[in-house]
């Protein structure tokens, strides 16, 4: 099976999932990135890297934090930024994906930054731009149903390698709603991929997916248990649907087990980073004394964000 | 019209029939094997050289959204009879849609329309329909289609009336709780793409229900699509209590697995979903042995309806013809021979419809199929006759090819 966001040649025309990247390549996308960290701190923060390209924001699901980074990056490169928030728009007037696609392609779009609350939505945009003969313009998966979130996997991947250096000597541990999580999908594929000997899935057994051992992760319901030695614990958004009903009985038993506290923290090695993709749920998965003390290194991540996102657009796009 | 069918492998799992020889047929029953009956003149006589003639195909479930068009893909694919089920558009609920469809079914004149009268009324699982008067206007049995009955007692109810008559009821077991936020097997494909699980229990608790309301009811059940190796135990150890309960498969679920999903791939979405490589080894030694009749469960789509993304596309796949082709690559796979592999096209719905049909016997009916098991033909989407293009197999070879086709003694297909 090949995956489209490869050409023949195995450079990467869209990014997709984590899943099927090689090594190189996400080693590529980080080397990129930290070239354009000195980017962002200029006076005049912009290269002529994607300048007369049209890149896209597609978010048919809201979400102001992530088309901002992407806008952001993509400015950056010079590149022109439209963004269409289309729940809004076309799709309420009966309008199918692709019927919006093309007409955005007769627009001469070079890049679509997509974000879709069905998972694989940004497989069929690629295939079919595959279909129509348009190699010519890319795809950016800005996160898709449960699936994947590439470029958030990516910007903790930035993170964990700025702290930690090398991903070969880690324990690593993911807290909270993986079931339901793209990031969560994405960050393991990639720790698994950069060759981390030791990544755990820490959560209650309502929001865990099954199987979770064929991706090669070591599941525990304890979270005291589970972040023994973690050199980095990445803590996962707990959306408030899932905070009461089948999956959990409260917001306050779910932060009683697996909310990040001093106490807890204690538990993984003195100089454990704590991540947090955002917006984060103070008092639900993570203390404020955690999320503002010193191993916490969520601020960074999002400034890491701006530059991994420029790295991937400035690369799909030149490939 | 009287034909001669000569030069072919006649095979009749039914009978036990295996041999080369002729085939006689006049005034649309099979009157002569091996032997011409006494002062036969034939009209026309067919070759069958290299060829299979068996009896006409009866398929379980085919979808018939546009009915000429599907009811010539029927024939094309060998299909002698189609078993309809209840969802279409409005739901089979009332004995004027029945007679109606029956009706137009015997103006086209390809296979033959069977229908399967709704359970309920608008299939909602509140209201009985009127069974009876189905059934007098031609229903075979009655179904949910894949609806599930959520109220358990309704459902008893249903079967308990069902009873009264002697009806038989065709469910398909899909709890409704564990199923309705569901688009793939909860396996590891799923957990890996993220995608909305239905768990095997899904389809195990709805079987428990059904065989506990049959011991209670002794209504005769056949139960559709099984999905799960543990739903083939469940099935298989309540024909070994005697309870009256028959069961199929589509073809689909006997060659692919959760992995055919590959990058979001709609076409490989089924209602039950496929599962895993362990499920669709139990489903195929459930046919292998003949715990399971085979059916195509064709549903044909519009174009629009899989170009969505994964959790989005309709369910399902064009059937009718590649069932044959499909069952032919499926005993290869499976290691089962070719006879034992027609009976469960033939024989065996025939035999879960309480039909004398599916065979080939003297005096039986001249439904038949006459195939090359040899040819081979590329799947595309200009070939098929059905309006539904959506296949799985699209582009791939398929090996076994229809010749003709009889429906009553007359030739419907010829290909």
């Amino acid at each position: 099976m090949h995956s489209p966001q490869l050409n023949r040649n195995g450079e990467l025309i869209h990014l997709l999932s984590i899943e099927g990247l090689p090594p190189h390549v996400i080693a590529q996308i980080l080397d990129t990135a930290e070239s354009f960290m000195e980017v962002s701190a200029r006076d005049v923060k912009k290269v002529p890297v994607l300048r007369g390209k049209s890149v896209f924001n597609l978010f048919f699901e809201n979400s102001t934090r992530t088309r901002t980074t992407f806008e952001i990056a993509a400015k950056r490169l010079s590149a022109d930024v439209i963004n269409l928030d289309i729940n809004r728009s076309s799709t309420a007037k009966g309008e199918t994906l692709l019927d919006t696609i093309d007409n955005l392609c007769a627009m001469h779009a070079d890049l679509f930054v997509v974000r879709h609350a069905s998972s694989g939505a940004p497989y069929l945009i690629a295939e079919h731009l595959q279909r129509i003969g348009r190699d010519d313009v890319h795809v950016i998966n800005a996160g898709d149903g449960r699936h994947a979130h590439p470029t958030q996997g990516l910007l903790d991947m930035y993170t964990i390698r700025h702290y930690k250096k090398d991903f070969t000597q880690l324990r690593v541990a993911v807290v909270g709603d993986i079931l339901h999580s793209r990031v969560a999908r994405s960050d393991i594929q990639a720790l698994t991929t950069l060759g981390v000997p030791e990544v755990r899935a820490i959560g209650p057994e309502t929001l865990l997916p099954k199987h979770l051992d064929k991706l090669g992760v070591q599941v525990f319901h304890d979270m005291n248990e589970g972040l023994k030695d973690c050199d980095v614990i990445i803590m996962l958004r707990l959306q408030n649907e899932r905070m009461t009903g089948a999956l959990l009985p409260s917001a306050g038993e779910y932060f009683r087990h697996y909310g990040l506290t001093p106490q807890k923290l204690a538990l993984a090695k003195p100089d454990a980073i704590v991540m947090h993709p955002g917006p984060m749920n103070r008092g639900v998965e993570i203390h404020s004394e955690v999320a503002d003390g010193p191993q916490a290194v969520i601020l960074p991540q999002v400034t890491f964000g701006i530059a991994v996102r420029m790295a991937v657009m400035s690369i799909v796009a030149g490939n | 019209m009287n034909i001669e069918i000569r030069n072919g492998r006649v095979i009749d799992p039914k009978n036990g029939v295996d041999r080369d020889m002729s085939l006689f047929i006049g005034e649309g029953r099979v009157t002569g094997l091996g032997q011409a009956p006494a002062s036969f003149a034939a009209e026309r006589t067919i070759d069958a050289s290299g060829c299979i003639v068996c009896p006409g195909l009866i398929d379980l479930s085919a979808r018939l959204n546009s009915i000429e068009a599907e009811l010539a893909a029927a024939v094309a694919g060998g299909v002698t009879s189609v078993v309809v089920p209840p969802d279409a558009t409005p739901p089979l609920d009332e004995p004027e849609l029945a007679d109606r469809l029956i009706h137009r079914g015997k103006e086209i004149g390809m296979a033959r329309v069977l229908p399967l009268g709704a359970l309920t009324v608008g299939l909602r699982g509140e209201h009985l329909s009127e069974l009876a008067g189905l059934k007098k206007a031609g229903c075979v049995a009655f179904s949910q289609a894949q609806v599930p009955l959520v109220d358990t007692e309704a459902l008893l109810r249903a079967l308990e009336y069902a009873t009264t008559f002697g009806f038989a009821v065709w469910l398909q077991a899909q709890d409704y709780w564990l199923s309705r936020n569901g688009i793939a097997h909860e396996g590891e494909v799923a957990s890996r793409l993220g995608l909305a699980g239905i768990p095997v229990a899904a389809e195990t608790i709805a079987i428990a229900t059904i065989l506990q309301l049959v011991r209670d009811t002794g209504c005769r059940i056949h139960l559709t699509r099984l999905s799960s190796a543990s739903g083939v135990a469940l099935v298989s150890a309540a024909r070994d209590e005697g309870l009256p309960i028959t069961c199929d498969v589509g073809v689909h679920h006997l060659l692919l697995t959760e992995d055919d999903i590959g990058f979001f791939d709609p076409h490989a979405r089924f209602s039950p979903p496929l599962r895993a490589q362990s499920d669709c080894q139990a489903l195929s030694r459930a046919a292998a042995s003949g715990l399971a009749a085979i059916c195509s469960d064709h549903t044909p789509l519009g174009a629009d309806d899989k170009l969505l993304p994964f959790g989005e596309a309709s369910p399902g796949a064009t059937g009718l013809e590649v069932l044959l082709p499909l069952t032919l690559k499926w005993a290869a796979v499976a290691g089962v021979d070719l006879p034992a592999a027609l009976a469960r096209i033939t024989s065996a719905p025939a035999d879960v419809l309480g039909l004398a049909s599916g065979q080939l016997s003297l005096g039986s009916v001249a439904d038949i199929c006459i195939f090359d098991p040899g040819a081979t033909w590329q799947l595309t989407p200009e070939l098929l006759k059905s309006r539904g293009k959506n296949s799985p197999w699209t582009g791939c070879i398929m090996t076994g090819r229809v010749m003709v086709t009889l429906v009553d003694g007359r030739v419907v297909y010829e290909g």
